[in-house]
C-alpha cells in the first residue's frame, strides 16, 4: 500500500514537472513572482506569530500587500495565458495595464493604511 | 428605423438610433426619479426630515466649516453629556463627504449646506436608477435594464427613504449597493481587472456610506460559492472575486468606523472562507488543466486525504477564533438579522426602533406594490438561460426577501432586487407578446411571397447572431439588444412596433406564438398593470412618504392645519436657554435638539451607550423626586417631552413610554414593567396603576392638561386621563408649544431646608417664559 502510494507520488511529481516544463517563460516568471509574494506573506505571518501583532495595521497591510500582489499576479497570469480560451480577445498589453492600475490602487491603499 | 432591406446599414442605423433613444429614456428616468421625490419640498418646504438626517446635516455643516482633518478628529461634547462622542470615528462618512465635496465642487454656484443636503437623496436616486439600468443590462439586456430602471425610479420603498430632505445614509448607500453589484457582474462577464478595481472602489464607497455593506461582503461570497458548487467556476469568477476581497478588506479597514472590524468580526469571515475555497478550486482547475485525466485522479486521491485533515484543522482554528471573541463575533444588529427574535429577547434598544420590527404583509404591498407579483416571473426568466449574472440576481433577491422579512428597514435592500427581476419579467413578457403580435400582423398584411426574400437575409444575420450568442455567455450582445429594444419602445409608444418583425423571423419560428387576440389583451393588461403601479407610486410619494415629520399637517373640514410645534420648541430652547444648558429628552429627539436648538443633550439617536439611555429611561419612569435626583446628577437643566394627547399625534412619549420602562428596567432592576401595566394592559385612565400615574413621564405629559377641555381627554389614547389635578414639586413648566406637542420643563433648584425660604427662592428663580402660564396651580385640590 505504502509502496504504491509513494510510487504514485513519484509519477505524479514527474508528470507535473513535465507538464509544467511546457509553460511559456513569461508565465513561469509570473509564477515565480506569485510564489515569492506568498513566501513573503508566510514569513510575515510567522514573524507575527513569534513577535506579536502589535502594530496590527502594519501587519495587516504587509500581509495583505503580499496576498494582494499574489492575487493580482494570478489574475494577470490567467489573462495572458494563451491556452485560456476565455480571454482570447484580450490583448496582453491591456491585461498588463489593468494589472498595473490595480496594483497602483492596492499599494496606495496600503501606504495609507500602513500608519 | 427604415425597414431593413440591406441588413448591415439598417442594423447600424437602428443601433445608433436605439442608442440615442435609450440615452434619452435613461435621462428621462433620471429626471423622473429626481422629480417624483420633490413632493415633500412642494407640499411642505425645503427642510431636512426626521431624526437622523439632522445629525447628518450637523456633521456636514461641521465638515464644510472646519475641513476634513478636523472632521476626523471631531470629539462632540454637545451630546451624550457627560461622556461625549467621537463623531469622526463612529460615523459612516460617505454621505457627509459626498455632500460636503459637492459644495466644494460648486464653488461658483453658491448653495447652502441645507439645500445640498435636502437634494442629495433625489440626485442619488437618479444615479441609483442608472446603476440599476447598467446592472440589469448586464444580466438580461437593454430592454430589461430600462424597465428595471423605470421601476426603481418609482418604487415606493426607495422613495420612502430618499424623498427630498431625507438626508440619510441610505440615500447614497442604495446607489452604492447597486453600483457595486453592477461592477461585480460586469467583472464577472468580462473578466477584466479594470472593472475589478472599480468594483473594489465602489465597495469602498459603500463601506463609507452605510453599515449595510456587510450585505455585499456576504452576498458576493455566497454567489461565488454558489457558482463553485454548481460547477460554474471560471477564471472570470476568480478575477471578479479574489481582488475584491483583498482590496475591499483593505479599503474597508481605512474607514475609521469599520477599522479592524473588517478582519475581526464574523460578518466578514464568510468572504475570507470563500477566498480560501476559491483559491483551492482555482488551483485544482489549474492542475486539472496541465495533467492528464488519469494522473489527475491520482492527484485527487492523494490531495483529498491530506487536504481533509488540513481543512479540519483550519476550520477548528476558525471556530476557536470565532468562539473566543465576545458575542461570537457578531454584532447585535447582525444577530437580530439571523435570529429575528434575538433583539426582542436581549436588546430592547434595537427592538424599540419601529423600523427594526418585522414588516406586516400590507407593507409589502405598500412598498413594492405589483413588483411582488412580477418577481416570480422574473425569477423564471432568469433561469432561461441561467447565467452567472442571472443567478446572482436571483440570489440577491432571495437573501433580501429574507432580510426584509426580519426588519422593515431592509425592505429598502429588497426594492432594487424586486425592481430588477420585475423589469426582466415585464420586458420578457412584452417581448414575447409583441413578437407574436408582430408576427401575426406581418402574416396578415404581407403575403408569404413578398416576405421570403427578406427573411432569407434576416435568417442568416439572425443565425450568425445566435451563434455568437452561444459562444459568449454574456447576454448583452447584439441579438439581445435587437430583441429587447422593441419591447421597451412598445412600453413607451405602442404604435411603433411593427417595423422589427422580420428581424426575429427566424427565432419566432422556433418559439411558441400566441394568438393575436390573446397577446393583444395581455399587452393591454400589462400596460394597465404598469399604470396602476405608476399611480400607486405617485400617490405614495405625494401622500404617504413626503411628510417631513417635524412639520405635521392634518386636513379637517375647515381646511389644512399645520403643526410646527417641534421647530417652535427648539427655537425656544435656542433663544431662551444658556448655551451650555443640558436638555434631557428621550433619545429620539437628541439629534434634533443638538442640530436645531444647539443645546447639549444626554442621549441621542446614536444609541451607542445603553446604560446612559437606560438612565434617562429610569428617570422618566421614576417618581418626581427620584427623577429630579437623576437628572440633577446629570447636570440637566431642562426636560423635554413630546405629548400628542391634545392634537392626536400618536408617536409621542406616552406611547413610547413602555420602551423607556423596558430599557430602564434592563439596567436598573428596580424599574419593573408590570408595575406600569394594569392586568397586562398599558393604560393611562383611572384604571392605571399608581406607579404609572406618579411617574415623571405621566406628570410631565399631563400637567395642566385638564385645563384644556375641563375633562382631560387624551385624543391619542381616546380616554380621559387618570389623574387630572396635580402639581409639580421638582419641575416647573417653562414652555409649551402651540398645540402642546412639545413641553419643556425646568428643574427647580434644590430646596433650602427652611420652607419659607424655599418658597421665596422658588419665586425669584422663576424665569420669564414664553409659555402661557396662569395661576392654575392654585386650583389644584391635589397634594
Amino acid at each position: 500500500m505504502a509502496k504504491s502510494t509513494s510510487s504514485d507520488v513519484l509519477t505524479l511529481i514527474r508528470s507535473l514537472r513535465s507538464a509544467y516544463a511546457a509553460t511559456p517563460t513569461n508565465l513561469k516568471i509570473i509564477d515565480l513572482y506569485v510564489v515569492f509574494a506568498i513566501a513573503t506573506a508566510v514569513i510575515q505571518v510567522v514573524y507575527m506569530g513569534i513577535v506579536g501583532s502589535f502594530p496590527f495595521n502594519s501587519f495587516l497591510s504587509g500581509v495583505l500587500s503580499c496576498v494582494g500582489t499574489a492575487v493580482l499576479a494570478v489574475c494577470l497570469r490567467i489573462q495572458v495565458n494563451k491556452e485560456n480560451k476565455e480571454f482570447k480577445d484580450l490583448p496582453p498589453e491591456r491585461a498588463f495595464a489593468d494589472f498595473v492600475l490595480c496594483n497602483l490602487v492596492l499599494h496606495l491603499v496600503i501606504m495609507n493604511f500602513l500608519g | 428605423m427604415v425597414a431593413p432591406v440591406e441588413p448591415k446599414p439598417g442594423g447600424t442605423l437602428r443601433n445608433a438610433f436605439g442608442g440615442v433613444l435609450g440615452f434619452f429614456i435613461l435621462l428621462l428616468i433620471g429626471v423622473l426619479a429626481f422629480s417624483i421625490r420633490l413632493f415633500s419640498v412642494i407640499k411642505y418646504e425645503s427642510v431636512i426630515h426626521e431624526f437622523d438626517p439632522y445629525f447628518n446635516y450637523r456633521v456636514t455643516q461641521f465638515l464644510t466649516k472646519n475641513g476634513i482633518y478636523e472632521f476626523w478628529n471631531w470629539f462632540d461634547d454637545r451630546t451624550w453629556y457627560p461622556l461625549g462622542r467621537v463623531i469622526g470615528g463612529t460615523v459612516y462618512p460617505g454621505l457627509t463627504l459626498t455632500a460636503g465635496t459637492m459644495i466644494l465642487n460648486s464653488l461658483n454656484i453658491p448653495l447652502s449646506v441645507e439645500t445640498v443636503c435636502v437634494f442629495t437623496a433625489p440626485v442619488f436616486s437618479a444615479f441609483a436608477a442608472w446603476a440599476t439600468y447598467f446592472l440589469t443590462k448586464e444580466v438580461k439586456g437593454i430592454g430589461s435594464g430600462l424597465t428595471a430602471a423605470t421601476l426603481l425610479a418609482l418604487v415606493p420603498s426607495y422613495i420612502s427613504r430618499s424623498v427630498a430632505g431625507s438626508y440619510d445614509n441610505e440615500a447614497v448607500a442604495i446607489f452604492a449597493l447597486i453600483f457595486t453589484f453592477f461592477l461585480y457582474i460586469k467583472t464577472l462577464n468580462t473578466g477584466s481587472l479594470f472593472y475589478a478595481t472599480l468594483n473594489a472602489l465602489s465597495y469602498f464607497y459603500m463601506v463609507c456610506s452605510w453599515g449595510g455593506y456587510t450585505f455585499i461582503i456576504n452576498l458576493i461570497p455566497m454567489h461565488a460559492l454558489l457558482c463553485i458548487v454548481t460547477g460554474r467556476y471560471s477564471s472570470r469568477l476568480y478575477i471578479a472575486y479574489a481582488p475584491l476581497v483583498v482590496l475591499g478588506t483593505l479599503l474597508a479597514a481605512l474607514v475609521p468606523v469599520v477599522g479592524f472590524n473588517a478582519v475581526m468580526t464574523s460578518e466578514h469571515f464568510a468572504s475570507f472562507l470563500v477566498f480560501i475555497i476559491i483559491h483551492v478550486v482555482a488551483f485544482v482547475y489549474f492542475i486539472k488543466g496541465i495533467l492528464s485525466p488519469k494522473m489527475f485522479k491520482v492527484a485527487i486521491t492523494l490531495v483529498l486525504t491530506v487536504g481533509i485533515a488540513v481543512c479540519i484543522a483550519v476550520i477548528a482554528i476558525l471556530v476557536a477564533l470565532v468562539a473566543s471573541s465576545p458575542t461570537k463575533g457578531w454584532s447585535g444588529r447582525s444577530l437580530s438579522l439571523l435570529d429575528p427574535t434575538y433583539a426582542s429577547k436581549y436588546i430592547p434598544i434595537i427592538a424599540s426602533v419601529s423600523e427594526h420590527q418585522p414588516p406586516t404583509w400590507p407593507s409589502y404591498f405598500m412598498d413594492i406594490n405589483i413588483l411582488a407579483f412580477l418577481v416570480p416571473a422574473g425569477i423564471i426568466a432568469c433561469f432561461l438561460p441561467l447565467s452567472d449574472a442571472s443567478s446572482f440576481v436571483v440570489l440577491y433577491l432571495v437573501t433580501s426577501v429574507y432580510f426584509s422579512g426580519v426588519m422593515v428597514r431592509l425592505m429598502l435592500v429588497l426594492a432594487p432586487a424586486a425592481c430588477i427581476l420585475s423589469g426582466i419579467a415585464l420586458s420578457e413578457a412584452f417581448d414575447v407578446l409583441t413578437r407574436s403580435v408582430k408576427l401575426q400582423v406581418v402574416k396578415l398584411l404581407e403575403g408569404p411571397l413578398s416576405n421570403a426574400g427578406e427573411t432569407k437575409d434576416e435568417n442568416s444575420t439572425a443565425h450568425n447572431d445566435v451563434l455568437k450568442a452561444d459562444k459568449q455567455v454574456a447576454t448583452n450582445n447584439k441579438t439581445e439588444d435587437v430583441k429587447e429594444r422593441p419591447s421597451k419602445k412598445n412600453r413607451k409608444k405602442d404604435k411603433e412596433n411593427t417595423e422589427k418583425a422580420p428581424v426575429k423571423y427566424h427565432k419566432e419560428k422556433r418559439l411558441l406564438v400566441l394568438p393575436l387576440e390573446a397577446s393583444a389583451i395581455a399587452i393591454i393588461l400589462l400596460v394597465v398593470l404598469g399604470s396602476l403601479y405608476v399611480i400607486h407610486c405617485v400617490w405614495a410619494a405625494a401622500e404617504a412618504y413626503s411628510a417631513p415629520s417635524i412639520v405635521l399637517t392634518s386636513r379637517s373640514h375647515d381646511g389644512l392645519h399645520v403643526f410646527d410645534d417641534f421647530r417652535e420648541a427648539y427655537a425656544w430652547l435656542r433663544h431662551n436657554t444658556e448655551v451650555d444648558d443640558k436638555v434631557a429628552s428621550w433619545w429620539d429627539y437628541g439629534y434634533q435638539t443638538t442640530a436645531m436648538a444647539n443645546r447639549t443633550v444626554i442621549v441621542d439617536n446614536n444609541t451607542w451607550n445603553n446604560t446612559h439611555i437606560a438612565t434617562v429611561g429610569t428617570a422618566m419612569s421614576s417618581p418626581e423626586k427620584a427623577a429630579w435626583e437623576i437628572f440633577n446628577s446629570l447636570d440637566v437643566k431642562y426636560v423635554l417631552v413630546v405629548f400628542g394627547g391634545l392634537v392626536g399625534y400618536p408617536s409621542d412619549d406616552i406611547n413610547k413610554f413602555l420602551w423607556m420602562v423596558r430599557i430602564g428596567g434592563g439596567v436598573f432592576p428596580h424599574i419593573k414593567e408590570p408595575d406600569y401595566l394594569r392586568d397586562g394592559q398599558y393604560r393611562i385612565d383611572a384604571q392605571a396603576t399608581p406607579t404609572m400615574l406618579n411617574c415623571l413621564m405621566y406628570k410631565l405629559s399631563y400637567y395642566r392638561f385638564v385645563e384644556t377641555d375641563g375633562k382631560g381627554f387624551d385624543r391619542v389614547r381616546r380616554t380621559e386621563i387618570g389623574k387630572k389635578h396635580f402639581k409639580l414639586s421638582h419641575f416647573e413648566e417653562v414652555f409649551t408649544t402651540h398645540h402642546w406637542m412639545v413641553r419643556i420643563y425646568k428643574l427647580k433648584p434644590p430646596k433650602n431646608r427652611m420652607k419659607g425660604k424655599a418658597k421665596k427662592a422658588k419665586h425669584t428663580s422663576k424665569p420669564l417664559s414664553g409659555a402661557r402660564r396662569d395661576g392654575s396651580t392654585k386650583r389644584n385640590p391635589w397634594q
